[in-house]
């Protein structure tokens, strides 16, 4: 099979005979909750170390050797974690633990975080269903205070040991640096394939783009590098029509995502500008320096120079005048805000947003989303009338 | 046994409580009349302590709020506030207070002043998100004490372990850098024996709190864990720090003693003993205790006695030579263990179930506390893995009426009874 690209990254999965195809591809991958880039891994002989979102230092765990996997939820039915939950919760919960209950991925080391009072309960159900050390990472919750970056710092530093004792690696600092280096290209990559979203909207559809940053989760970073690097500059150079559409903030996917087909309709009639869909993959605004003490670069990478999200308190990040530097940012006409079913830091910051938004006088949509929703009709509906509201206003 | 003295103590710890908590509540509203702010806490990790001693009114929205409950009026806030914006899905305690606010202070009690800061830590992530709403609303300051806890189940590093002393670092520079935003919002500088004065007394009431737990170990328990309980828990929190609060509980320790050594029970014939797991049941608070009292059904501990007290239920004593460094420390270990009792409580449940004599364990996740109830269904399943436990699965909410069915409550309660006195029959047939 003839590539179209001169460098065809070495990543098995994916078709790499057009652009099209590398995109059927990467969806197609994204979706098979057999998870065949982890299986690979494993095959080779790779630790996993799973982590639940918003944002984990996969650097520390890069470093040692493992794949950090990206628990995002998944298109999955929740038949055997269902009943170790009760009702009025989040859907990524359960299909989180569900495809670690049916093997479909197995892991060596699950993390998660007190990002939500739900989330921060996992390390206790993981724990109490595999052997394998499951745990919470305290991210600082007082992004404000001056010892932050030190407590963090050394929080790290613990956290490193546990993947070493996991993966049976010593992880030097330079290992670390290299790493950095990997997730700064990453990074770089990522900045790069959202300056097309907003300066080209028409090259890339919200789908194809969530798509293509999707695959960082589920493969090593250099994988998704290679990808990366092949397909942005393909992208920018195609030759498509540019449909008048409205530019759009697509708000509330930091965590729980909306189904893949929620996206693409929504790309129908919108151009979806920016958003924080997988936020943590970009939380890290700019490169993390790699003199010195990584991990504490590290550290002060995550407060100082991130981006924002409603799980996380930052006096100098007052969520509803990030959203709306968002929009200003990306020349966005209007606001989908969105949260996900039972997700309550979502649908709490709802009623700031919308607030802001009334008052700012940016037209918004609100909604909610489920990660396994399969009917969209009523929402696109729902969307074209504002859109077609505000077009022909 | 004496009838003069047990008319004197027996029943006083839930008589002087509900004054107790009317005084206080009575000068949360003269302060309200008098235009002063309030400082806007949470039960687990108050620092009650400190505040105090800058002369801050506290105010404990979650205490509020379930007062609307138990006086049937929640959901009247629970509707202003969903019309004001906020999702039928979200915490009903954050929502009453919401409405509260809206409404200038306005509660079936009375009026609470505004905030003027509120503190608090992590150990719910809702109160970071509760305290932004405040922040909104009238541009105060909100200040998070992040508090870590446990990394995972059984990993308990303790002081002098160099990942504990990470988090004390971190804990005690939080409340270096506090203390001058107190002192700025309430005008009143830093007495550091001041400090060690409501540290005194918080050091009386966690050891009265630590022993009045442990003496329901009695048979028949000298007091409901889910009824008289609350009260207890009531005064824990909002008399933290003060004199009052500190002959409180001695006088309590007094009453259970006292109980204990005669043989005293509740006024309910104790048939089962159980242990509630959750949260209460405020809007139908008094049935629901009843639903459970009329099968002879007494609670004789519960997880909501030790993390709605932060923690207290350790008896941490402050050493005062060093105050801040050990409000650091009792503020982490207290919040810690709270936060374990909903995270990582099957081993410790195990062992009270030994320790307590039960018959069985309640779960009781409700809609609106994610942090107590997402875990609890597996925790189940854990325990009942692990040992010969009976247990009951409920669910309703602590604010929300509409999701509470008694109906549906009593059928799977008396079930659950039922099952008990067949055990009983079964094991007296068996001799087992």
């Amino acid at each position: 099979m003839e590539s179209f690209m001169n460098t065809e990254p070495n990543v098995p999965e994916l078709s790499f005979e057009s652009l099209d195809e590398l995109l059927w591809s990467a969806r197609e991958l994204l979706e098979d909750d057999s998870y065949p880039t982890v299986q690979r891994w494993r095959e080779g002989g790779g630790p996993v170390v799973g982590h639940f979102q918003v944002y984990f230092p996969e650097e520390i765990a890069h470093a040692a050797g493992a794949l950090p996997f990206r628990m995002r939820g998944a298109p999955v039915e929740a038949q055997q974690s269902d009943s170790r939950f009760g009702s009025y919760l989040c859907s990524i919960l359960k299909t989180s633990l569900e495809i670690a209950l049916t093997n479909r991925v197995e892991l060596d080391m699950f993390v998660t975080h007190p990002i939500c009072d739900a989330a921060r309960n996992l390390a206790g159900i993981f724990g109490r269903n595999f052997d394998y050390p499951c745990q919470i990472l305290y991210l600082p919750q007082n992004a404000n205070s001056s010892h932050s970056a030190t407590y963090l710092r050394d929080e790290y530093a613990r956290l490193q040991r546990v993947v070493e004792d996991v993966t049976g690696a010593s992880v030097s600092s330079d290992d670390l640096r290299g790493s950095i280096e990997v997730y700064n290209r990453n990074r770089a990559l990522l900045r790069e394939l959202y300056t097309i979203k907003r300066d080209e909207p028409w090259q890339l559809s919200a789908d194809d783009a969530y798509v293509l940053m999707a695959l960082g989760g589920v493969v090593r970073r250099e994988e998704h590098n290679a990808v990366l690097e092949a397909v942005l500059p393909w992208i920018r150079a195609r030759e498509v029509s540019r449909p008048d559409r409205i530019r759009v903030v697509f708000e509330g996917g930091f965590c729980e995502q909306p189904p893949l087909d929620l996206i693409r309709a929504v790309a129908r009639s919108c151009y979806v500008v920016d958003d924080d869909l997988l936020i943590g993959m970009r939380w890290i605004l700019s490169d993390v320096p790699t003199a010195g003490d990584p991990l504490a670069n590290l550290a002060v990478a995550y407060l100082e120079d991130s981006s924002y999200s409603p799980v996380q308190h930052d006096n100098r990040k007052k969520k509803e005048e990030m959203l709306l530097e968002r929009i200003r940012g990306a020349r966005a006409e209007a606001a989908i805000v969105t949260a996900a079913k039972m997700c309550e830091p979502g649908l709490e910051e709802q009623v700031a947003y919308t607030h802001a938004l009334d008052e700012a006088r940016v037209p918004y949509f609100v909604s909610e989303f489920e990660e396994n929703m399969t009917s969209f009709d009523h929402l696109e509906i729902q969307l074209e009338t504002f859109v077609e509201n505000l077009m022909f206003d | 046994m004496s009838t003069t003295a047990e008319a004197g103590i027996v029943g006083r710890g839930n008589a002087d409580g509900a004054r107790l908590f009317r005084d206080w509540f009575g000068e949360l509203g003269e302060a309200a009349e008098q235009g002063r702010g309030g400082a806007y806490v949470f039960v687990m990790g108050s620092l009650v302590e400190l505040l105090r001693s800058f002369d801050l009114p506290v105010v404990f929205p979650e205490i509020n709020s379930l007062q609307t409950a138990v006086r049937h009026q929640a959901h009247e806030y629970l509707d202003e506030a969903e019309d004001y914006g906020y999702s039928p899905d979200i915490c009903g305690y954050v929502k009453a207070d919401v409405a509260t606010q809206l409404r200038g202070g306005e509660l079936p009690m009375g009026r609470i002043p505004k905030p003027a800061i509120s503190v608090h830590t992590n150990a719910c992530n809702t109160y970071i998100k509760w305290a932004e709403i405040w922040e909104r609303m009238y541009d105060c300051p909100i200040v998070t004490i992040d508090t870590p806890g446990s990394r995972g189940d059984g990993i308990h590093p303790m002081p002098g372990d160099p990942d504990f002393e990470n988090d004390r670092r971190y804990v005690a520079a939080q409340l270096q850098e506090l203390i001058p935003v107190l002192e700025r919002v309430s005008g009143v500088p830093f007495d550091i024996d001041r400090l060690r004065e409501t540290m005194t007394h918080a050091n009386t009431m966690a050891r009265g709190w630590a022993r009045v737990l442990e003496l329901n170990t009695a048979r028949p328990s000298v007091f409901n864990a889910l009824t008289d309980g609350t009260i207890y828990l009531g005064v824990s929190n909002c008399l933290r720090g003060t004199p009052e609060g500190a002959r409180y509980f001695d006088e309590l320790v007094e009453e259970m003693e006292f109980k204990s050594a005669r043989g005293i029970g509740t006024p309910t014939e104790e048939l089962y003993r159980l242990i509630f797991v959750g949260v209460p049941c405020y809007p139908i608070f008094r049935r629901f205790a009843e639903l459970f009292s009329e099968w002879g059904g007494s609670f004789v501990t519960s997880t909501y006695l030790w993390f709605a007290s932060g923690g207290a239920n350790r008896g941490f004593q402050y050493d005062l030579e060093h105050p801040i460094d050990s409000l650091a420390e009792g503020l982490l270990l207290g919040v810690r263990d709270a936060m374990d009792s909903m995270f990582f409580h099957t081993g410790p449940l195990l062992r009270q179930f030994e320790e307590f004599g039960a018959d069985g364990v309640v779960f009781h996740p409700i809609k609106s506390c994610r942090t107590v109830s997402t875990g609890l269904a597996d925790s189940r399943r854990d325990i009942m893995a692990r040992a010969d436990v009976p247990s009951l699965f409920i669910e309703s909410d602590m604010m929300d009426r509409r999701v509470v069915s008694e109906a549906q409550l009593k059928n799977r309660i008396d079930a659950f009874f039922e099952g008990l006195a067949s055990r009983r029959v079964k094991a007296a047939a068996t001799g087992i």
